[in-house]
């Protein structure tokens, strides 16, 4: 409460004692998880655990990968992701543009119908957009992980509040000077909110490279079947039991998400707080 | 150039126009095609023997048995997982909202789960509470605890789903609070030191009320969020054992290809409680919002 609050050092020792626990029961369960996908069978049966392998299997992720066509799950993942980001921001900027800066009739209206999209989820519309994208003979594409994100519409809320932050007077001047309105959003709103870009295209990120739903509905092929869905497949073809295998599979999945939050959790934190708070 | 007149009043439309195609085809139309989806009996492989029967998916899942499961799994997961959420963030934001770099480390540690993909975290616990070499049982048979079965008996298969989404939730939600405690102005405490405020008493008369928006805020989003749980569930338990862990997005799903009206009707159910949720939210905000 107070910082000058007198305090014992068997407190503070406690204080920290507690706060590496939690961090632990958080953590912990990921480094288990490395730890098991390099053991032999053998050790991740034995009771009480292996904690460390006795020499490291590296030929489990060979195993994994070999299971089913990997190379094309991370394909998809990185496709899939990459177009949502980028058609989302295309899609987002003039149309937050427009709701921020301008005056037209049916303005309010229309946002109305942003918001309205913002709180309806996919969980339950699923079934006519799969029976939409059938119709249009899209389910062997990734198309269907694609198009049903185009519009953000918690990213053109998002941005519009931060255009409207930035001052209608900059906005005239630059008017004045003849600037068009392309110019004005490519030169003037896009750098003045990169703040709020880049947190949308992170937890677009986020949100798309983990997605599991959406994807088991909408794909029926391998050809098309993202890394989430790869992983989960590994139950079935290498069977419950191999727990090395499964947390392999786990590991490539992970571990880059969890490489880049090492080197960016402060920004990346600091972008879901923004998130939840606006 | 004649556009000059006529361009600056249509700009905004044009502009617009590519985020509302993408909302009205992809948001607005699903929602009356499932409408009018429930109202029949839909045949995947010919369209044309579809066959309309008014009020009859609804009609049957009013009177049957898996369906109440299903919601009241969902209800029991939506409050196990919103008190205990609730209440762990809570504490766990009054005890990290001192801005120090240790702090910051044990915030950014707890909220780790959260960026990990759900079907990571389900793959990961079920390796955890697997009943026979499972660390838990390990740890539970350490402290002398009776292992437990974890996923695999219907007493405690949803409990161990909670216990999942809880673990993957809370940082998410302390980092929220924290923000929102940090943002309450320290002239407030002090003038609470100078009146001699016992710390129970600025807890409730201050902190609490002045927190009060965004716990509400968080209460509505992960209401809302939980009654759409189905990634735990279809990785972890299938829904079972026994339909233990059925809840009604799985319950959707599992009709999706076999009953398409019938799963329907229960996406209409799904979105009228989550619009009464929403609503019940606005209503209430209002309230507090006037009274203020």
């Amino acid at each position: 409460m107070n910082p000058e609050y007198a305090r014992h050092p068997i407190r503070v020792l406690a204080d920290y004692a507690l706060k590496g626990a939690v961090v632990l029961v958080f953590v912990f369960p990921f480094l288990w998880m490395i730890s098991t996908s390099l053991q032999t069978f053998r050790e991740t049966m034995a009771f009480p655990p292996t904690w460390l392998p006795a020499s490291p299997q590296w030929q489990n992720f060979v195993h994994a990968m070999k299971a089913g066509p990997f190379l094309t799950y991370a394909r998809n993942s990185v496709v899939v992701t990459a177009s949502i980001i980028a058609l989302q921001l295309v899609v987002m900027i003039p149309a937050a543009y427009a709701f921020a800066k301008y005056r037209f009739p049916g303005r309010n209206a229309l946002f109305g119908l942003v918001l309205l999209a913002f709180m309806i989820p996919g969980q339950v519309t699923f079934i006519p957009v799969y029976l939409m994208l059938a119709d249009w003979g899209l389910i062997r594409t990734l198309l269907p992980q694609i198009l049903p994100f185009l519009s953000s519409a918690f990213g053109i809320f998002l941005l519009r509040q931060y255009f409207m932050q930035i001052a209608e007077e900059i906005v005239e001047a630059a008017r004045l000077d003849n600037a068009s309105e392309a110019k004005i959003i490519w030169r003037l709103m896009i750098p003045m909110s990169t703040p709020a870009l880049a947190t949308i295209a992170l937890f677009s990120f986020v949100s798309h490279w983990n997605d599991y739903f959406w994807p088991l509905i909408m794909t029926d092929s391998n050809a098309v079947r993202p890394l989430t869905l790869g992983i989960a497949m590994l139950r079935e073809t290498e069977g419950i039991s191999n727990w090395h295998i499964l947390m392999a599979g786990n590991v490539v999945l992970v571990v880059p998400i969890l490489i880049v939050y090492l080197f960016c959790s402060q920004q990346i934190v600091k972008a879901f707080v923004y998130s939840g708070i606006k | 150039m004649p556009s000059r007149g006529w361009w600056p009043l249509l700009r905004p439309y044009v502009m617009i126009a590519p985020a509302m195609a993408g909302i009205g085809l992809f948001v607005l139309y699903p929602i009356f095609y499932l409408i009018k989806l429930s109202f029949y009996k839909y045949n995947l492989m010919n369209k044309a023997k579809s066959k309309y029967i008014g009020l009859d998916n609804y009609h049957q899942i009013f009177t049957r048995g898996d369906f109440y499961q299903a919601l009241g799994n969902t209800a029991l997961y939506t409050v196990g997982v919103v008190v205990c959420t609730m209440v762990l963030s809570l504490l766990a934001a009054l005890w990290l909202k001192r801005k120090s770099r240790w702090n910051r480390i044990v915030q950014a540690g707890i909220f780790t789960p959260h960026i990990v993909s759900i079907v990571s975290i389900a793959l990961l616990w079920m390796w955890l509470m697997e009943p026979n070499q499972g660390l838990l049982n390990y740890l539970f048979k350490l402290f002398g605890l009776p292992p437990s079965a974890w996923l695999q008996s219907s007493k405690t298969a949803l409990l161990s789903v909670i216990l999942v989404s809880v673990w993957q939730g809370i940082g998410y939600y302390t980092l929220i609070i924290v923000a929102a405690l940090q943002s309450i102005p320290p002239t407030i405490y002090e003038a609470a030191a100078l009146d001699n405020a016992s710390r129970t008493n600025v807890f409730f008369r201050i902190t609490l009320p002045l927190l009060s928006p965004q716990l509400f805020f968080i209460l509505v989003i992960m209401t809302i969020g939980s009654f759409k749980v189905f990634d735990t569930v279809q990785v972890m338990t299938g829904g079972g054992p026994n339909g233990a862990t059925s809840t009604i997005v799985y319950y959707i799903y599992q009709f999706r290809t076999t009953n398409i009206g019938y799963s329907a009707a229960t996406g209409v159910v799904l979105m009228a409680i989550i619009g009464l949720l929403t609503f019940l939210y606005f209503r209430l905000l209002a309230r507090k919002v006037h009274y203020q």
